[in-house]
């Protein structure tokens, strides 16, 4: 444990990423199995532990300190196993001589024991290890490290180790299982290759990379395709046969998560064996749904039949990866997009279908659709279009980001002028400083223009501006809240921020009676006074329907 | 001395109270000392303590910039506040000085000053202000743990304790300062071709730094930016031996291989620290307890050295005065409220504006990101 601990210590404070690398590369150079492999496993978020979760550890720590120091505590370090690592309370008696507890020791015996006898072996644990220790064993036990290290960083310094890549890893990692023995032992040529039993694995995504009006000029529409950009979650749906028959369907989101739980109807619907590539949306009565539509149906806990009803799920496909067995990656898009849609049509299934190309003959065409879809041939769905996908014609299926074969395209985002209300601190990188931003835009009411909220942002500045909102919050506080401080904004006194958004929906859960979807601060305008920013009319103008 | 009795809580609130045993007349501790915007006043005496905008008559407690500002027309301090004062803003920071000594009761109009040692930085004052059987404890920033540059802490004991509460959650508690000093000499040993870069105050945490790391047996040249260079001389002026201390501007680029430097929190992500290539970025302060603290300023090596109380040090300070009242200021003011609460003491918040620009303060911008 004291290494492991160490290891995450070290990472914690290691901004760059091949830092990162060596030091997991060397940890695992050192480590004995099966210590590595589990290790790997919390690393690669793999190990959940049925009765240890976070509940456990904020019960431990409410027996044993005072509930409202707690809070402020949690509160301003922004992280339960910090805070809870930090404020445990020394045991009283002689410290004890036996060695921390193995790696190994503590999974094995986080597995095994009873929800009841728990409580008392991880309280255990943590009078004997140190503050680091207790931070590591704490962040074991809530899951997620968030250390800064990706599932995908960890398995790149398992292919250092006997020089191979990161995707080899990924092919086989769907059939291994922690602590890795058999992993480790093909990485440094003792062992098979292990065999990549799942039919359905996920297959890491190719991303775009957003497209600058500079670029166009050195590109050639003629080399290019271009497809919506659909408003809602990217998955990856993959389906095949195990040797017994068995069928195996699985959704998977952009980071490989399997949320197939969520998707029943969709699940079922994965009649095809390979991989697809597309995006999961709301759909009525063949109309795609806005975003906020999707997000009702999106961290439910209980899929109930009236959800499935009222939210059916879709995939609108846009690229194949496998046909059956047959790995298409290599292929250029445009063979894969004849494979794909001739999948969709044989398939005829009313949850699957295929995004439509845009046809266009020169940029200045392809601008034209983006800023009218509707008239473009999106007709009805226009509003759920986010702006363009622009795809080489001959370019591979790239897992990760590589520059050139794909660009996104968004549309340009609305912006509204609003005044700063409400600040709170936010968590993690960013925990004690102010960076969540509630604002408000001018209505009528009986005494007067009053404010009203009308979202919240925490993200679309720079780090020198986060500092300087900081400043401002904490020398323009009129009132606390726990962490939360109400802002001067009146007509004369306060700050106008910028805001950039991508749609409006009617709500009822916001006072103002709008939601506004993906807000972010464009600019802070120091420069203009509260009293001239925008009023509730400008939004109820552009909601539509 | 301190009040035996009230009068009822029924009773509409007096300006003074009459004590059970005398015919003493008691102030009320808000018409003693109260909050203004220009810092915390005393209307009997007509003066500020540690103003934030220039007055006639202002006590300052110690000369980091945020407590100790040039412009006012009459200052009494420490003698080693007013040669801070004078080394920053000049010779004629104020328009007359006046030099307090440690536990001599300075009189302003019937009512009595009397500076203690705080432990926060050479210098640095707790003000006890008395008058009418009442007294009241500034204590200004203060530390109780041992530091070789700064005058030990001392217990006063009062009525009302006004104590800062820069670290006042429980999650903060500092290891001691020695042992931190080790894990800097340490990856030393393990990067002896680095330059290791340690962000410290440039009043106060740099020399403590500097004293620590020769207690630790680091005798090698120690290289420093100028701000804190100017401060450390002025150390050395007051008899401090701080070894062979040299400016970084001055120093052969092949000698900073695996030195120490040390240079204000801003300057390290400035233009100045471009000439160092590859340093170990350390940085010495009280909020490297908390990890995000540490990475939001990209620092690898992490020196846990305040010169602030800890939680549990608020606590044991809180206690050693006797206070029944606590006004408690800059920094995690609620946490400390609600336990003075939880002990049956009096508290509350005194919400004091422009305090924590400097030193371990709560951080704000510069030093969050340096």
């Amino acid at each position: 444990m004291n290494r492991f601990a160490a290891l995450l210590d070290r990472l914690a404070y290691e901004p760059r990423r091949n830092a990162k690398l060596a030091l997991i590369g060397d940890y695992f150079r050192m480590t004995p199995d099966p210590e590595r492999g589990w290790a790997l496993a919390a690393m690669t978020g793999a190990l959940t532990f049925r009765n240890a979760k976070a509940g456990l550890v904020r019960g431990l720590i409410a027996e044993r300190t005072d509930p409202v120091l707690f809070g402020l505590a949690y509160d301003y370090v922004g992280d339960l196993s910090e805070t809870v690592a930090l404020m445990w309370p020394a045991p009283e008696g002689p410290a004890r001589n036996e060695p921390p507890p193995a790696l190994s020791e503590v999974v094995t015996t986080l597995t095994t024991t009873s929800k009841a006898d728990l409580p008392k072996q991880v309280a255990a644990w943590l009078d004997h290890l140190d503050e680091t220790g207790r931070w590591a064993l704490l962040k074991l036990i809530t899951g997620g490290l968030r250390i800064g290290v990706s599932a995908r960083l960890a398995k790149t310094a398992v292919a250092g180790l006997g020089l191979r890549d990161a995707d080899e890893i990924e092919l086989v990692w769907p059939g291994l299982k922690p602590p890795y023995i058999d992993l480790f032992a093909w990485v440094e040529g003792r062992g098979e290759r292990p065999e990549a039993l799942d039919p359905a694995p996920f297959r890491p995504p190719m991303l775009a990379h957003g497209i600058e009006d500079a670029d166009f000029d050195r590109l050639d529409p003629a080399d290019f395709a271009a497809e919506w950009k659909w408003d809602g979650i990217r998955v990856q749906a993959a389906a095949g046969t195990l040797p017994d028959g068995r069928r195996v369907a699985r959704l998977y989101s952009r980071t490989g998560e399997d949320i197939s739980p969520a998707f029943p109807d969709l699940v079922a619907a994965l009649t095809f064996d390979g991989a697809i590539d597309g995006e999961l949306l709301v759909l009525r009565e063949g109309r795609v749904q806005s975003f906020n539509v999707l997000q009702q149906r999106l961290n439910r806990k209980q899929v109930t039949g009236p959800l499935l009803a009222e939210f059916p799920a879709h995939i609108r496909a846009y690229d194949l990866l496998f046909a059956g067995a047959e790995d298409l990656r290599d292929r250029p898009f445009a063979d894969r997009r004849a494979s794909l849609e001739g999948l969709i049509a044989d398939m005829a299934s009313p949850r699957i279908d295929i995004s439509p190309l845009v046809p266009f003959a020169t940029w200045e065409g392809l601008a034209a659709a983006r800023r009218d879809p509707g008239a473009a041939a999106a007709g009805d769905d226009a509003e759920a279009i986010e702006g363009l996908m622009i795809k080489r014609r001959d370019a591979p299926y790239l897992p990760g980001r590589p520059k050139g074969p794909w660009w996104k395209w968004k549309r340009d985002p609305m912006v509204v002028d609003c005044v700063l209300m409400y600040a709170q601190r936010g968590h993690g990188k960013r925990s004690s400083f102010y960076s969540d931003f509630t604002f408000g835009v001018w209505r009528a009411a009986s005494a007067g223009d009053e404010l009203v909220p009308v979202g919240k942002a925490y993200f679309g500045f720079t780090d020198e501006e986060l500092a300087q909102l900081d400043r401002f919050v904490r020398n323009h506080t009129t009132n606390r809240f726990g962490p939360v401080r109400e802002v001067t904004h009146t007509a004369r006194e306060g700050l106008v921020l910028e805001i950039a958004f991508e749609g409006l929906q009617r709500s009822t859960r916001h006072k103002s009676g709008i939601a506004m979807r993906f807000p972010r601060i464009a600019r802070i305008r120091w420069d203009k006074p509260p009293g001239e920013a925008d009023r509730i009319e400008a939004l109820e103008a552009r909601l539509k329907g | 001395m301190r009040p035996e009795a009230k009068a009822g809580s029924n009773s509409p609130d007096p300006l003074f109270v009459m004590t059970a045993d005398a015919d003493m007349v008691v102030m009320r501790p808000d018409d003693l000392l109260q909050p203004t915007p220009r810092g915390l006043y005393c209307p009997p005496a007509d003066v500020y303590i540690d103003p934030v905008r220039p007055v006639a008559r202002a006590l300052i407690t110690h000369g980091h910039s945020d407590h100790a500002r040039a412009g006012h027309d009459h200052v009494l301090a420490t003698p080693a506040t007013l040669r801070i004062m004078a080394i920053r803003y000049g010779a004629g920071f104020a328009g007359m000085i006046q030099a307090a000594a440690w536990g001599v009761p300075v009189a302003i109009n019937g009512v009595t000053f009397t500076f203690h040692p705080a432990g926060h930085i050479l210098g640095s004052a707790q003000i006890a202000v008395s008058h009418r059987g009442l007294t009241i404890v500034v204590s200004g920033d203060y530390k109780r743990a041992s530091d070789p540059t700064a005058e030990p802490f001392e217990v006063v004991p009062c009525d009302v304790f006004i104590t800062e509460a820069t670290f006042g959650l429980p999650v903060f508690r500092h290891p001691v300062a020695a042992g931190e000093m080790d894990k800097l000499i340490a990856s030393v040993r393990l990067f002896p071709e680095r330059t290791h870069l340690v962000g410290a105050y440039s009043l106060g945490k740099a020399q403590r730094v500097i004293a620590l790391t020769r207690a630790a047996g680091h005798d090698a040249p120690i290289y420093l930016h100028g701000a804190v260079e100017k401060l450390t001389r002025l150390y050395e002026a007051e008899g401090f031996d701080l070894g062979d201390v040299r400016l970084a501007k001055e120093a052969d680029k092949k000698a900073l291989g695996g030195a120490i430097v040390i240079c204000p929190p801003g300057a390290m992500k400035d233009l100045w620290a471009r000439r160092f290539p590859d340093p170990v970025t350390a940085f010495a302060s009280g909020w490297m307890r908390i990890r995000a603290r540490a990475r939001q300023g990209g620092v690898e090596l992490p020196l846990i050295v305040s010169d602030h109380c800890d939680w549990d040090e608020l606590q044991q300070t809180i206690r050693d005065t006797g206070a029944g009242e606590i006004w408690v200021t800059h920094g995690q003011e609620d946490a400390l409220v609600h336990w003075c609460d939880t002990q049956g003491l009096k508290a509350r918040p005194l919400r004091l504006v422009g305090y924590g620009d400097e030193g371990e303060g709560e951080p704000v911008a510069a030093e969050a990101t340096a």
